[in-house]
């Protein structure tokens, strides 16, 4: 599939869509965006994730022209559009409450657009049953917004915004009003008609794991800042950052002071009565630095005799275990006092499984298991 | 249900009567085929017959009518476009100043307004008659209008206007074709506040009145001081008739548009599809 060789961030003499550089916005004394320099390609689904009040809201209402930088420059295909207006942008947005107008049908929504640009009205019914098609809503295309269902409304937000094919299309939390088995499909619906128009989406959700699975890239944001862009899979399997590893799904995380061990290698004294781990960095670390050790609880093995061959180790009890169904989380206190999250996957039945509370545990986990974080 | 007891009949039946048996009174007598206006002598619609031959009343309506259709239009555009700019505009210097000071004309005695109005009109010279009787109805009714209005516009969802931006509207392009249609009922309302308002004034009318732009009100106000006749009791209860319509109607436009909002709701939650 194409989709594996995208990846036009890694390509030197790549020309962004969206150029945002140095951009700061601010409402009075409040700093919402801070010095934010950013690159978005074309055909890019990027995804902008974060807590509530990190500012991702007020990127995507700049990109849409509701806002505008304090400084900086935003440039769209090459040109600046700091201070033009929404109407006369090559941008469309999708709300979050839809803002579907209740006084037309969703034929009438979906054309509102068209019918503004001047297009022909030809070509403003060819082009509306088009979009009517892609979304599936070919049989309600005379109701109106409020005789529909939510998931409806949803399809119908975003063929009105995709109708004028628009550069770019923004996204504001686009789901947020689904439940959750009807957004985990639509999610591969959003996939299935970005990837078919070739648009270029840009998606602010605070939901890490939507992020994840539509997203070609992810900035995670936080206070105004971008933390980290990069694509989901190094997003969670090389944070740079706690606050990145921390945000993205679950971690342990275990401080301790650095001591080289080898090329690319490092030991981590943690607790005076235990062993020092032994983690793998291509990031270099000096003697005596203070570091965190992110470990994801899947990479933790749990076992009742020690481990021979292990580089990772610690005996401890089991406090608790979260039953997920499909997973178990085991919390195992180590001696010392650190509580260590560990996940298995249930792949036998309940009644077979042979750790329970209580247990006397080991676990351990490989040097490359962990990434070494400074901050 | 329960039933009513004997306390909660009379207090009602005393409370209603105390509101409408005067004018219960005046439609029973405006149907009187005697001239002395407390003697029932028979049931007759000869006094609307004689009021349609009356120049000088049917004169004074088509004065008070014409007020009432320029002015209370006038106070809908002003009162419409003062609601969005209070409740739209942001933060400007003196917001919540002026946002007050469309209220206070709710408050200010009739007499003052009238007067105040007097003064201006000779002050720059402008000449009694219909005219200023617009601007002086305009003036007093365009609050109305404008808390009408502005009540409704607070409970409008912002980001539908900026939809309309986002596919291409320019700001009036967003006002007419988006938020217009949406708050319609209220503008309508409004409208019907600001009609009946004008059809019924005496104070401020006779105040800016001039020569030859004798209102309704102020007719029937005149004729009474030379004697009650049963010619103006038919033209009260015509008068009481257009306003009872029209308040009936402005109530019942916002009615439904709750009932329907309820409505719409619900079906919504419950996700017809």
């Amino acid at each position: 599939m194409s989709q594996t060789n995208f990846s036009p961030w890694d390509d030197p003499n790549g020309k962004p869509l969206i150029r945002f550089d140095n951009v700061t916005k601010k409402f009075g004394e409040f700093v919402a965006i801070d010095g934010l320099t950013l690159d978005i390609y074309e055909r890019e689904f990027f995804a902008l994730l974060g807590p509530s009040g990190c500012g991702k809201t007020t990127m995507m209402r700049m990109l849409a022209g509701f806002e505008n930088p304090t400084s900086g420059t935003m440039e769209l295909a090459g040109k600046n559009i700091a201070g033009v207006p929404p109407n006369k942008r090559a941008v469309n947005m999708m709300f979050q409450s839809y803002a579907l107008f209740p006084h037309l049908t969703v034929w009438d929504n979906i054309a509102f657009g068209l019918k503004r640009g001047g297009v022909p009205k030809q070509q403003i019914g060819t082009r509306v049953e088009e979009m009517l098609k892609l979304t599936r809503l070919t049989k309600f295309a005379r109701r109106k917004p409020h005789q529909i269902s939510g998931g409806q409304r949803q399809r119908v937000a975003l063929a009105r915004s995709l109708a004028k094919a628009p550069k770019l299309l923004l996204l504001d939390e686009p789901l947020g009003a689904l439940d959750k088995k009807l957004r985990q499909d639509t999610q591969f619906e959003l996939m299935d008609i970005q990837e078919s128009t070739g648009t270029t989406f840009v998606i602010v959700t605070h939901d890490q794991e939507e992020a994840m699975t539509v997203a070609s890239r992810v900035a995670v944001m936080d206070e105004g800042r971008i933390i980290q862009v990069a694509t989901p899979d190094r997003i969670y399997e090389a944070p740079n950052s706690v606050y990145v590893a921390d945000f993205i799904g679950d971690v342990n995380i275990i401080e301790g002071t650095v001591k080289p061990a080898g090329e690319d290698l490092y030991h981590i004294d943690w607790n005076p009565n235990q062993a020092p781990l032994l983690a793998a960095s291509e990031r270099p670390f000096s003697d005596g630095q203070t570091a965190h050790l992110a470990i994801r609880p899947e990479k933790i093995t749990i076992s009742t005799e020690q481990p021979v061959d292990a580089k990772n180790t610690a005996k401890g009890t089991v406090l608790d275990i979260a039953y997920l169904g499909n997973l178990s989380t085991y919390y195992v206190q180590l001696e010392g006092g650190q509580i260590v999250k560990a996940q298995t996957a249930n792949t036998r039945r309940l009644s077979r499984r042979s750790i329970t509370w209580e247990d006397q545990v080991w676990i351990s986990w490989s040097a490359t298991a962990g990434v070494l974080l400074d901050q | 249900m329960r039933r009513a007891s004997w306390f909660n009949v009379t207090s009602l039946t005393l409370g209603f009567a105390f509101l409408y048996l005067p004018m219960v009174l005046l439609v029973f007598y405006s149907f009187n085929s005697s001239k002395l206006v407390t003697v029932w002598a028979g049931f007759s619609t000869k006094w609307y017959g004689e009021l349609i031959r009356n120049e000088a009343f049917l004169d004074a309506a088509v004065v008070t009518l014409k007020v009432a259709v320029i002015s209370s239009t006038l106070a809908t555009i002003l009162g419409t476009m003062a609601a969005y700019v209070l409740v739209r505009g942001g933060k400007f210097l003196g917001r919540t100043l002026f946002s007050g000071m469309i209220y206070a004309p709710l408050v200010m005695p009739e007499v003052i307004t009238g007067l105040s109005l007097l003064l201006l009109f000779i002050g720059i010279g402008l000449d009694r008659g219909v005219l200023t009787i617009v601007l002086a109805h305009t003036t007093f009714s365009m609050c109305y209008v404008s808390v009408v209005v502005s009540s409704r516009l607070v409970t409008f969802d912002r980001s539908l206007e900026e939809a309309a931006l986002d596919l291409g509207c320019s700001p009036f392009d967003a006002f007419r074709l988006v938020t217009l249609p949406i708050i319609a009922p209220a503008v309508i309302s409004g409208w019907l506040l600001a009609f009946t308002l004008s059809l019924d004034d005496l104070v401020i009318a006779s105040f800016t009145t001039g020569p030859s732009s004798t209102t309704l009100p102020i007719k029937i106000w005149s004729a009474v001081r030379l004697g009650v006749s049963p010619e103006i009791n038919a033209l009260s209860t015509i008068m009481i008739g257009v306003v009872t319509v029209g308040v009936i109607t402005a109530s019942l436009i916002s009615k439904r548009r709750t009932v329907k909002a309820q409505q719409d709701l619900q079906a919504a939650e419950r996700g017809i599809s």
